[in-house]
């Protein structure tokens, strides 16, 4: 038998077999759940996109964005723009919203790539306040006030009555369901594709120029092709999260589309807490997070207050948060990226 | 006539910002930590000065003399106790906790003091104002200016003229030689952030009695302040101030062709700059 190198260990292959199955169940909850826990799993899922691309940008590619916000809202408002101005329909009218941000994300790289470090973070964080301004003048979209989609244009989006048929829901339930699909495959989708570039050429060439510029380029990567691709990406990817989740809600505002609290810094908690750098690290981040919203939201303010204290606590103690904790005494890896040298005779 | 009055304006916000800036500046500048609860700190020490106000019945000049040293310890024990332990080459740590701090405060502040708009009580101050010739100018904008200048001359001179501040600059070029020479790090870092929350009460005073605040209004005070340092350069705080003049004039020119667009205004002018020249217009220091 010949050595080989593989990333495959024997927690990744149950972890594929169980996710499969999870998906299965996934795809068949709204018959079975209510429609408050179809829009818990939305909310989870959403928040689990947004938390892996941020990851993806920050834990893999160091570049740390606080403008995360500007992708979900240029998104969201395209989206809103295609509806309302041109009359699509929601559903392809969402690809607008990721087109969007994607045009967004080629100004805003350009200018933040030219910047290092804390510059980066201030820089992209700037860039969506200006963003945010200049939705806030587009007076046909509502303006500062924000806007809505009609009525009949939510009834009548496309697979909304088969959805309403299929399971004999009223209509927002049924809008609610197929929102929840849309987001069950575009999180299936960028989970699948993130996992897919960390595994190739261009995933182990990100890492290198995150760990260390200078070496990375001494071996033949191209730094800025890199971190161009990927932020690329990301943006783009953020922009459809952003119109799917206002086509759930089908009501916009610019304070809301673009909130740097929501978009970023929940994102970036999650991601922490969960265990930054690490694919299995936004999606133990995201369920925390979620547990802890349903169990202490009654609590108002004090309940964001104590999330912004564990965030603080988390960084100090486990800087690599709680799957980092997990990985580093059981060395469990469900989305393992390192590549590891299989010899013949460990085999026999 | 209307644009000399408009640029005397900007000036008198650029001051403000300047203020807002110049403890951020001296943190950056000596420690390379991206303070993302700096605006929040600035709101909290509105609310410590207000707390003293309605507890003592001094004025707010008064006050802020009392809450400064209490809000220098707590930026003390905030830098040895929490922030020392992220500092370090990677700026994730430092910015994350920051951000967790910065949605505490602004929460903690949310449920002590509501949402309320709060405001420190000038004693007519607010509406008095000085004839200058060219242009009538508020006093108390006018005050703030000068006393922007007087905290950054101060700042200066302590960093370029004290042991302490020969300390500040050393620890910030190598913190290992540094600590060979005697100095502890940790308590150097330590005290330049006690420092900046002495400026921070001095900008809180002149915010809360221009303008109402309210617990949700630091992010917005952030950004000004980082676009002023980042506009004036790393290491600078002449710099700084410079660069709370620039947004704060093109935050009036902006707001005085049309009023949504003050904000804007300020925010395309930091870009220019900063597509210009990627490092302000005087750094100092080489990151």
């Amino acid at each position: 038998m010949q050595a080989y190198v593989t990333t495959r260990t024997r927690a990744s292959t149950i972890a594929g077999i169980a996710a499969i199955g999870l998906v299965a169940l996934a795809v068949a909850a709204p018959a079975f759940v209510s429609r408050i826990v179809i829009q818990d799993l939305f909310f989870i899922l959403t928040m689990l996109m947004l938390a892996q691309l941020w990851n993806l940008i920050a834990g893999y590619g160091g570049m740390v964005s606080v403008g995360q916000q500007a992708f979900v809202g240029i998104g969201a408002y395209a989206m809103f723009g295609g509806v309302l101005l041109w009359g699509w329909d929601p559903v392809p009218a969402i690809i607008l919203g990721g087109l969007a941000a994607l045009a967004l994300s080629v100004p805003m790289a350009f200018f933040a790539f030219r910047l290092q470090g804390a510059y980066f973070a201030i820089g992209t964080w700037v860039v969506a306040e200006v963003t945010r301004l200049l939705v806030a003048q587009w007076r046909a979209l509502g303006g500062g006030t924000g806007t809505s989609l009609p009525r009949q244009v939510t009834a009548d989006i496309w697979g909304v009555d088969w959805v309403a048929d299929l399971f004999g829901v009223r209509e927002a339930a049924a809008r609610d369901i197929l929102a929840y699909w849309l987001a069950l495959a575009l999180c299936i989708l960028t989970i699948a594709a993130i996992y897919w570039l960390l595994r190739s050429r261009t995933g182990l060439a990100l890492a290198s120029v995150r760990d260390n510029d200078e070496a990375a380029r001494s071996v033949g990567v191209d730094p800025r092709r890199v971190k161009w691709l990927v932020f690329l990406a990301a943006g783009f990817a953020t922009g459809l999260v952003g119109a799917l989740v206002y086509m759930q809600t089908a009501r916009i505002s610019p304070d809301a589309a673009f909130s740097v609290t929501t978009w970023t810094a929940y994102v970036i908690f999650i991601v922490v807490i969960g265990g930054i750098g690490r694919l299995e690290g936004p999606v133990l981040g995201v369920l925390v997070f979620w547990g802890l919203q349903t169990a202490f939201a009654s609590y108002g303010s004090w309940y964001l207050f104590a999330l912004g204290i564990i965030a603080i606590v988390v960084m100090l103690f486990a800087p690599r948060g709680l799957w980092g904790l997990l990985a580093d005494r059981t060395g469990l890896a469900l989305f393992p990226v390192q590549r590891r040298l299989i010899l013949p005779d460990k085999k026999a | 006539m209307i644009w000399i009055e408009t640029l005397v304006q900007g000036l008198m916000l650029g001051g403000l910002y300047a203020l807002f800036a110049a403890g951020l500046s001296l943190v950056f500048g000596i420690m390379r930590l991206v303070n993302l609860a700096h605006g929040d700190l600035i709101v909290a020490a509105a609310f410590v000065i207000l707390l003293v106000v309605e507890m003592s019945g001094l004025n707010p000049f008064v006050s802020a003399l009392i809450a400064a040293p209490v809000l220098f310890g707590f930026g003390y024990v905030l830098q040895r106790a929490v922030l020392n332990r992220v500092l370090g080459n990677d700026i994730l740590p430092p910015l994350l906790v920051t951000f967790g701090l910065s949605v505490a405060l602004q929460n903690g502040m949310l449920e002590l003091f509501s949402a309320d708009s709060r405001r420190l009580p000038a004693a007519g101050l607010e509406s008095a104002s000085l004839n200058l010739g060219v242009s009538t100018v508020g006093t108390l904008p006018l005050m703030t200016l000068a006393s922007a200048v007087a905290a950054i001359f101060v700042l200066n001179r302590l960093l370029y003229a004290t042991a302490l501040g020969r300390a500040f600059r050393a620890t910030s070029d190598d913190p290992v030689t540094a600590s060979l020479m005697g100095i502890n790090p940790r308590h150097v870092f330590a005290m330049a952030t006690g420092l900046a929350m002495v400026v921070v009460t001095i900008a809180a005073l002149y915010l809360g009695m221009r303008s109402n605040f309210d617990p949700s209004i630091g992010p917005a005070r952030l950004i000004y302040a980082f676009q002023a340092v980042i506009v004036g350069g790393l290491g600078s705080l002449w710099g700084t101030l410079a660069g709370g003049a620039i947004i704060g004039v093109a935050q009036t020119l902006g707001a005085q062709i049309n009023p949504e667009w003050q904000i804007l205004a300020g925010h395309v002018a930091f870009l220019l700059v900063l597509l210009v020249r990627p490092r302000g217009l005087f750094p100092r220091a080489r990151d």
